[in-house]
């Protein structure tokens, strides 16, 4: 069997330079935050040779605006979208956004804690929950400041999924613990590293098969929806290896940890 | 029920579900003695992917008193609503929604790309007043002036409006037939005001002033101004939806062109095709023919889930693929979860039928605990109940509610479908053994 929680301390060490770099980015650099959230137009032009165009204003005056509308429209170019935000919107999405995942966060605490009768259970996971979602955010702004990608509603609605897939593929973790501690018991180490092996094909299947429908869409599925399905993607290759090496050690480290602070 | 009967309910199941998926033939036509059963079921596309625009107006309550602030907005929510419809858009959408105190209203009109159009149909307020003109006579060299004197004649008093021609230009007008009430006050206006002008004001502008000629008994009136034709049909319709209780102006606007549209949906259908191809043969490569039953299992997914967007209706958009592609993934891992198991199991049982009941229910707790906690993120992201510090409209709510169809429609088709078409296909192996 292998010895996955013997380097659990090195996993923990890759998630916090991961980590760390994001939020060094995310303090540095911010978030390139898109008309959803700044307010102001966004116009995607399709000119008459087929080529096409996108365009962002900032918030300005109806007159000007309908005066550069009027001046593409009489170069012959026709308007694909247009998307004009009002100032509030952007930080009523931001408000709306943190009460869903403090909701969704408290409530997978509960179920966690309960179904797997232990506190420890549900705070690993939530922790790989946020782990998860810091690591989107942070290499979104990474990816914002390098290659110029904004957040807008869509990047919103990737990172609330990839709160759930996280804790969907952590819970098939737990519940092998569960399981073969029922059956023989022992130190939640080896239990771990045991449940750690069993699930370890069906975690790398089970994300293939998201990892193909994703690049499908990130491939052929058009500009407006790509970087969305990138989003996506990162949150499964991250959510996958959190489940054992963020949730699951955290939860050994805690246990060894609270073992040794017993007998002392 | 032997697993044969079960496979055969849920082959009827599939067909169904297909006859109702399929864009071909939409509609059902069943008599059944009394019950007669006809529905139309189409895919509603969201505006992101069959076009059109989204108008958010914010509601000025500031001068409204709190308690009656509900019913003005439900009012304000209905008069929109009547004059959307009586300018003959199809299946528009107009919701309410409120935050941190501010009040809007989301105007959704499918298959509109001029918005400027429709935002000064719904966004004026359009309140009628007639009003005395009360003429002060040049005193000490000062201008001849003149001020207005509100009458109780309003837009209220309307039964009608429509658009007619001035007799005299020819231009468009718009004509007015009062209810009886309203009649019998523009009589008495008018026997008032003989020989003197009555002013029209519309949101306290003056539209016409004509001199009164004599006293008008027919309860009917006329506003020439300068109108086109677009502007008195605009005109006639705000006047017979009635006036907005409060005022309006557009924070958010949203159009996305039909052609935009179709390309998002073509490319996702491509995209989609491509993935679940993928992993079709991902999971045969994987698990050989278990990975075969399992695609039978997708494919019964697909369709009973589209199937199902058409009945409820599910309002489908670009997130809302996504998480209709992200439930795949998660009905997949259903499969994914009991043939690993299985897996383990095959070789400390006897016979390969008993090792698959035990794998099914051992790896029931953690697909049941694992989507539990996925319908509960999708729940509240949904949010059913129309929570106003949650996601009332957009987007995340598309997805969610795939998503949440999905989890469900995988339960089912991961558990039972799979369960019975494997104990089908293992009894056939175990038969041929025997011979």
């Amino acid at each position: 069997m292998i010895d996955w929680m013997k380097y659990r301390w090195l996993y923990l060490i890759i998630s916090a330079t991961v980590l760390l770099c994001g939020v060094l980015s995310l303090i540095k650099w911010g978030l390139k935050y898109g008309v959803d959230f700044t307010g102001g137009t966004l116009i995607e032009y399709k000119f008459s040779d087929g080529a096409s165009e996108t365009l962002k204003y900032p918030p300005m005056e109806d007159k000007d605006l309908e005066k550069i509308r009027l001046d593409f429209k009489n170069q012959g170019a026709q308007e694909a979208r247009f998307e004009n935000v009002g100032p509030s919107i952007g930080p009523e999405l931001v408000k709306k956004t943190i009460t869903a995942i403090i909701i969704s966060a408290g409530g997978i605490l509960l179920w966690v804690s309960l179904r797997f009768k232990s506190l420890k259970f549900g705070i690993s996971a939530v922790l790989g929950m946020l782990h998860d979602s810091l690591i989107l955010i942070g290499s979104f702004s990474l990816l914002g400041h390098f290659m110029g990608v904004e957040v807008d509603f869509l990047f919103v609605t990737a990172l609330l999924t990839i709160l759930s897939f996280s804790v969907h593929d952590t819970i098939v973790n737990y519940d092998r613990i569960r399981e073969i501690n029922k059956k023989y018991g022992g130190e939640l180490y080896n239990v771990a590293n045991e449940a750690t092996s069993e699930t370890m094909v069906r975690s790398l299947n089970n994300s293939f098969t998201i990892i193909f429908m994703l690049l499908a869409l990130i491939l052929l599925g058009g500009e407006t929806i790509k970087w969305f399905a990138v989003a996506l993607l990162m949150g499964t290759v991250s959510g996958t290896y959190s489940s054992p090496f963020v949730s699951v050690a955290i939860l050994v480290t805690w246990d060894k940890l609270e073992k040794k602070f017993k007998k002392s | 029920m032997s697993p044969l009967r079960k496979v055969i309910l849920i082959f009827i199941l599939f067909i169904v579900c297909l006859y109702i998926s399929l864009p071909l033939k939409n509609h059902i036509n069943i008599k059944f003695g009394k019950i007669d059963i006809q529905k139309k079921y189409d895919l509603k596309l969201g505006l992101d992917l069959a076009g059109g625009s989204q108008l958010v107006f914010e509601a000025d309550t500031s001068k409204i008193a709190q308690e009656k602030k509900a019913n003005s907005l439900e009012s304000l929510r209905n008069i929109i609503e009547r004059r959307v419809n009586l300018f003959g858009i199809s299946e528009p959408s107009v919701q309410t929604s409120n935050f941190q105190g501010k009040d809007r209203i989301v105007v959704e009109l499918p298959g509109i790309n001029d918005t400027k159009e429709a935002q000064s149909l719904i966004g004026r307020t359009a309140q009628l007043v007639f009003a005395e003109v009360i003429e002060e006579p040049a005193v000490n060299g000062a201008t001849h002036s003149a001020t207005l004197n509100p009458t109780d004649l309003t837009g209220a008093d309307l039964s009608e409006a429509g658009v007619s021609f001035d007799q005299n230009t020819g231009k468009p007008a718009v004509s007015l037939t009062f209810t009886k009430e309203g009649g019998d006050k523009f009589a008495e206006i008018t026997g008032r005001n003989v020989g003197r002008p009555v002013a029209i004001v519309l949101d306290n502008e003056v539209v016409s002033a004509p001199n009164v000629q004599e006293k008008i008994v027919g309860g009917t009136a006329q506003i020439t101004g300068s109108f086109t034709l677009d502007e008195a049909k605009n005109l006639s319709i705000q006047l017979n939806a009635g006036a907005l209780p409060v005022p309006v102006k557009v924070v958010e606007e949203r159009t996305i062109g039909a052609t935009l549209g179709q390309e998002s949906i073509s490319k996702s259908i491509v995209a989609g095709i491509v993935g679940l191809g993928m992993v079709v043969l991902f999971m045969f490569f994987a698990y050989g023919k278990l990975g075969l039953v399992a695609d039978v299992g997708l494919i019964i997914f697909g369709v009973i889930t589209l199937a199902l967007y058409k009945i409820i209706p599910v309002v489908l958009t670009l997130p809302g693929i996504a998480g209709f592609l992200l439930s795949v993934g998660m009905a997949v891992d259903s499969n994914i979860l009991i043939f690993e198991r299985f897996k383990e199991e095959k070789d400390k049982h006897s016979t390969i039928s008993d090792a698959l009941e035990i794998s099914f229910g051992r790896a029931w707790d953690s697909i049941r605990d694992a989507n539990i906690a996925t319908l509960l993120t999708a729940f509240i992201l949904a949010n059913p109940l129309d929570w106003n510090f949650l996601h009332t409209s957009g987007p995340v709510r598309g997805f969610a509610i795939t998503l949440a169809l999905g989890i469900t429609i995988s339960l089912f088709t991961g558990i039972i479908v799979s369960r019975n078409l494997l104990r089908l296909f293992v009894k056939e192996r175990k038969e041929k053994k025997n011979d």
